[in-house]
């Protein structure tokens, strides 16, 4: 991040003991303070300033890989792998709006902005989304053309912000998406550092070049869901009641969060769990606000089935979807589509060995890299650099999206089938147990081998 | 978060009408709050009278016949004090001739189980759960006269939907309050208030305003006083109302997102959450219309 | 039903032939406002438009797209002409939340008083109103021009990017909060300056900048009774001596 700071004690590089010298002195690291904290508290007190970063949470949280699947053996029968059918595909908005989306497959590109992202990244996006029949979603700062060409599903966002929001990318866009939150920052506003405000990306937000930008956190004309529900009127009326309507919410209350914004009129709610990336947000936001997706899917789950609109009004879910079993166990829980941001970038070849020099010349590593703020991500990704950016082909990328977005299709459709489900939406929370007491609490499925909830009624 | 809209009728000329007013300034709200709705009517005939205590209970049925509800209320108070037991609707209404704590504690013992949502000698109190203009039809407010009137209906944010945790609270004597937004440090001002003594009904964040401002009332602050004192400890959004028997006051947070207007002539003050709810008052054209400021406190008194 | 001759029959074609102007009244005690919108959004170029009734009901006439001219007899409840386009929406009584959010260009022209977040995230185009705006006028805009004839309510022209806001009375508190580079003109008193906005010199650029505003909006206050605010731009890049301000 730029930093207008004092004059600032100079950090001596401090000569390094190899990992296996502290164990054979047998030093003994600290629980508390670890060697990232005593970094963190000794980078604060060089600074006055918090970090900032991207990436998601990198704590530890109760997760998918705590829930395992019951594959059919003897009481249920599994569907033969290849030959019988096993669907894929969804129908997302269909409640008000006259022209629903209809997905051939359930992983859909979560917003990442044009200025957080690189022209290139966000082109490689809507091509590997389009190839395989998914949609992908704008960010905080407009719609590029790029972006709008390459995108045969295009979800536009409406941000606190409203930088480049105009009626004509309204009009254009497939779905509109009213964002109250993100995982990675439930209650906070968007960020982006002024290296990455670029005269294109001013122009497009109307800022000055080179500023650090800082969005707001609550939308400029409505606060609430009675005046959320007028709101959503007002757009469903420039639209002529076509594009359906998505409400994303950073998961902190899902149950309350989910059953207003449906209250409110919403087509399709979006809930982003805690390890939702970000392209620069408070470290300290992104590690200690929210709740996890594990927690926040059967909350979100219960509030539409009292309503009586599960799967009438869809639930897209985000935030730390990685593989097939991911997004199975997702849609078990009673998700309709999941997002995928993070693991998107890694597919068009963020944190690639390749570039293991360039990380080390930024002081990380293939691996760790976060500092999307920065703008000098090697990958040419996080980035407006022009020479980085070109290393990205968006055709090349594009491409690597499309295969990995068609293995997460087919390792959800492998594992619906040996649960003997004919489509990926007849996976039930009954197909699942988990391996942690945390992790069935949270995802309200039994322990396996018993048949206790803990916490359940 | 929900619609608000709220009457003061200056001119006796227009008592007859308070509930064909105040159920149109409803019917323009129901959007902002389909879950539920309640009512506050002040000194409508035939549900108050002078020099009766009323309380307003929560239900049309309680668990006893209503003949055997004013015997036993009659054994505990006195037959002198005439008690009177009858149904609105979805609310019953108690009615005797002692003061109001008298009366709660002769009610409590006769029906424990019961909720009395409303107090007074003045004031009653009608909710329930569903179209809030369903609501208002069962309990017939389009033919009910009165001096003041307060309706809300409600979209609840993280309490449940049950009439109980509808608006208006009514916690004092005549004391009505109702709520559009929601605090955000109201679970501490509950335990405050707990140590002090202060018994609540619900999980509501309202009914910590309501107990808070009897609280303060209690304390000798005048309504002024203590919306000024509730703006100093409580934090959050809000767009409150509050009635007693013979005032009205509105004040909203110094950041003021939830909305309000007001319209004001010389027969009658009308608070509304939008202007589609003051639309067919009559004299609207020539009303004074405004919006009130963040942080400052309305009243007015009949 | 919408108590019209519909425009949306027409064939281009046709529309092509109308060299005279339509004039068409929807009374919104009879049409629902999907109606009215929609025959707006099917409206051509020239036609003039009249809605009676609006008894405070939202997103009235939103969306237009056409050189139409709109008058709303009467009070706008929520987003009134909201994400306006072209032509010119005028309103005869009072406006409520967020009128004319995210203008893009055309005119908006209120008579009475605005309730909070007017012109809100403004992109373009005109925005007068002749009484007061509440709270939050102008937040957020990105180069819209504002008019206000009265007062103007706290924390207007927050985060304000781009754009010109004319106030001819008082603005209240926190007025240019985190402002970038709009340029606000004040007549009367400010309650509060909000953090990095400043006043300004004025200079003639501005005062004939200020002139064709108010010429515009129709109004004949002397610029030189007005006094500028603008960005200190100290908050344009974080810096720990600003800590707290964030």
């Amino acid at each position: 991040m730029t930093i207008t700071s004092p004059p600032q004690d100079t950090v001596l590089p401090a000569p390094s003991i190899p990992a296996q010298h502290t164990e054979e002195l047998g030093l003994r690291e600290s629980a508390t303070f670890d060697r990232a904290t005593i970094s963190d508290i000794q980078r604060a007190a060089a600074t006055g300033v918090y970090d900032i970063r991207g990436w998601g949470a990198k704590r530890k949280v109760p997760h998918f890989d705590d829930l395992l699947f019951l594959g059919a053996s003897m009481s249920r029968y599994p569907l033969e792998g290849y030959r019988e059918k096993c669907d894929t595909d969804v129908v997302l908005g269909d409640r008000h709006a006259s022209r629903p989306l209809h997905l051939q497959t359930p992983v859909t590109i979560a917003g990442m902005s044009f200025g957080a992202l690189s022209a290139n990244a966000k082109e490689a996006l809507g091509r590997g989304a389009s190839e395989v029949g998914t949609s992908t979603t704008t960010g905080d700062g407009g719609m590029t053309p790029e972006e709008r060409g390459q995108s045969k599903h295009l979800v536009y966002q409406y941000l606190p912000s409203r930088y480049g929001m105009n009626p004509d990318d309204l009009r254009k866009a497939d779905a509109i998406e009213i964002v109250l939150g993100q995982g990675a920052k439930p209650g906070g506003g968007g960020m982006l550092l002024g290296q990455k405000i670029t005269e294109r990306v001013a122009g497009m937000r109307t800022l000055p070049v080179g500023i650090d930008q800082r969005s707001a956190s609550r939308h400029p004309d409505w606060t609430g869901p009675d005046d959320l529900e007028i709101k959503i009127g007002e757009l469903r009326e420039i639209t002529d009641w076509k594009t359906p309507i998505y409400v994303k919410i950073g998961a902190s209350r899902p149950y309350y969060d989910t059953a207003l914004a449906v209250k409110a009129g919403a087509d399709v709610v979006v809930v982003d769990g805690m390890q939702g990336g970000t392209a620069a947000t408070q470290q300290v936001f992104i590690e200690n606000v929210g709740i996890p997706t594990l927690a926040a899917i059967p909350q979100a789950v219960q509030a539409l089935q009292e309503l009586g609109l599960h799967r009438k009004v869809q639930l897209i879910v985000s935030g730390g979807i990685r593989t097939g079993a991911d997004v199975a166990k997702a849609m078990a829980l009673g998700a309709d589509a999941v997002a995928i941001g993070t693991a998107a970038l890694i597919a068009l070849g963020d944190n690639d060995p390749r570039y293991a020099a360039e990380y080390a010349a930024l002081g990380s590593a293939a691996g760790f890299y976060d500092d999307f703020q920065d703008g000098r991500d090697p990958a040419g990704i996080t980035t407006q650099d022009p020479g980085l950016s070109s290393r990205l082909d968006p055709v090349a990328g594009g491409r690597r999206l499309a295969n990995y977005l068609r293995v997460l299709t087919m390792e959800a459709q492998t594992i619906a089938r040996a649960c003997g489900k004919s489509h990926l939406h007849n996976l039930e929370p009954e197909d699942l147990v988990a391996l942690t007491i945390e992790a069935s609490a949270m995802a309200r499925v039994p322990l396996a081998g018993t048949n206790w909830i803990p916490g359940a009624k | 978060m929900c619609g608000i809209a709220a009457l003061q009728l200056r001119n006796p000329s227009l008592h007859p009408q308070m509930g064909s007013l105040l159920s149109s300034m409803m019917c323009q709200i129901v959007d902002r709050g389909p879950d539920s709705a309640g009512l506050a009517v002040y000194d409508t005939p035939g549900l108050v009278s002078e020099g009766t205590s009323t309380l307003s209970l929560l239900g049309k049925s309680q668990r006893l016949p209503l003949g055997e509800i004013a015997a036993s209320l009659e054994n505990l108070l006195s037959p002198s004090a005439a008690p009177d037991v009858r149904v609105v609707g979805d609310t019953t209404l108690v009615s005797a001739a002692v003061g109001t704590d008298l009366l709660v504690k002769a009610v409590r013992e006769t029906l424990p189980d019961s909720t009395i949502t409303g107090r007074g000698e003045h004031v009653a109190v009608m909710k329930s759960v569903g179209h809030p203009m369903d609501i208002a039809a069962e309990h017939g407010l389009e033919d009910m006269a009165g001096s003041q009137g307060l309706s809300h209906t409600r979209m609840a944010t993280e309490s449940a939907v049950t009439a109980g945790g509808s608006h208006p609270f009514s916690v004092a004597d005549d004391l009505c309050l109702v709520h559009n937004g929601s605090f955000s440090n109201h679970a501490t001002i509950r335990r405050e208030l707990k140590r002090e003594g202060v018994v609540f009904d619900s999980d509501n964040d309202t009914e910590v305003g309501a107990r808070y401002i009897a609280s303060r009332l209690q304390q000798g602050d005048d309504l002024e006083t203590a919306l000024t004192n509730l703006g100093k400890v409580f934090d959050g959004f809000y767009t409150l109302v509050v009635t007693t028997a013979d005032s009205m006051a509105v004040v909203r947070d110094p950041i003021a997102c939830k909305p309000a207007i007001i319209a004001e002539t010389d027969d009658y003050v009308a608070m509304a959450s939008e202007y589609r709810a003051l639309a067919s008052l009559p004299g609207i054209e020539t009303a004074r219309i405004f919006e009130p400021e963040p942080g400052k406190v309305y009243t007015w008194s009949l | 039903m919408v108590t019209l001759t519909a425009p949306e029959t027409l064939t281009p074609a046709a529309a092509q032939q109308i060299a005279v102007v339509d004039s068409f009244s929807v009374d919104l005690n009879d049409s629902p406002v999907r109606d009215l919108n929609q025959a707006l959004h099917n409206a051509i170029d020239g036609q003039v438009w009249t809605v009676a009734n609006p008894g405070g009901k939202h997103s009235l006439a939103v969306g237009i797209d056409a050189d139409i001219s709109v008058t709303i007899k009467g009070h706008a409840g929520y987003y009134a002409a909201g994400m306006h386009q072209k032509g010119e929406v005028t309103i005869t009584g009072n406006a409520g939340v967020g009128l004319a959010e995210n203008i893009m260009s055309g005119k908006v022209h209120v008579r009475g008083d605005t309730s909070q977040s007017a012109a809100a995230t403004g992109h373009g185009g005109l925005v007068v109103i002749d009484g007061n705006a509440g709270a939050r006028c102008g937040i957020s805009m990105k180069g819209v021009d504002i008019v206000v004839g009265g007062n103007i309510g706290h924390m207007s022209a927050f985060m304000a990017q781009a754009g010109r806001l004319v106030v001819c009375g008082d603005a209240g508190d926190a007025l240019g909060d985190s402002i970038y580079e709009a340029r606000i003109y004040v007549k009367g008193t400010v309650a509060s300056l909000g953090a990095d906005c400043i006043e300004k010199p004025m200079e003639a650029e501005h005062l004939e900048e200020l002139e064709g505003l108010l010429t515009a909006a129709g109004r004949t206050d002397n610029p030189a009774d007005f006094k500028r605010y603008g960005s200190a731009r100290n908050l344009y890049h974080f810096s720990v001596h600003n800590s707290a301000s964030y």
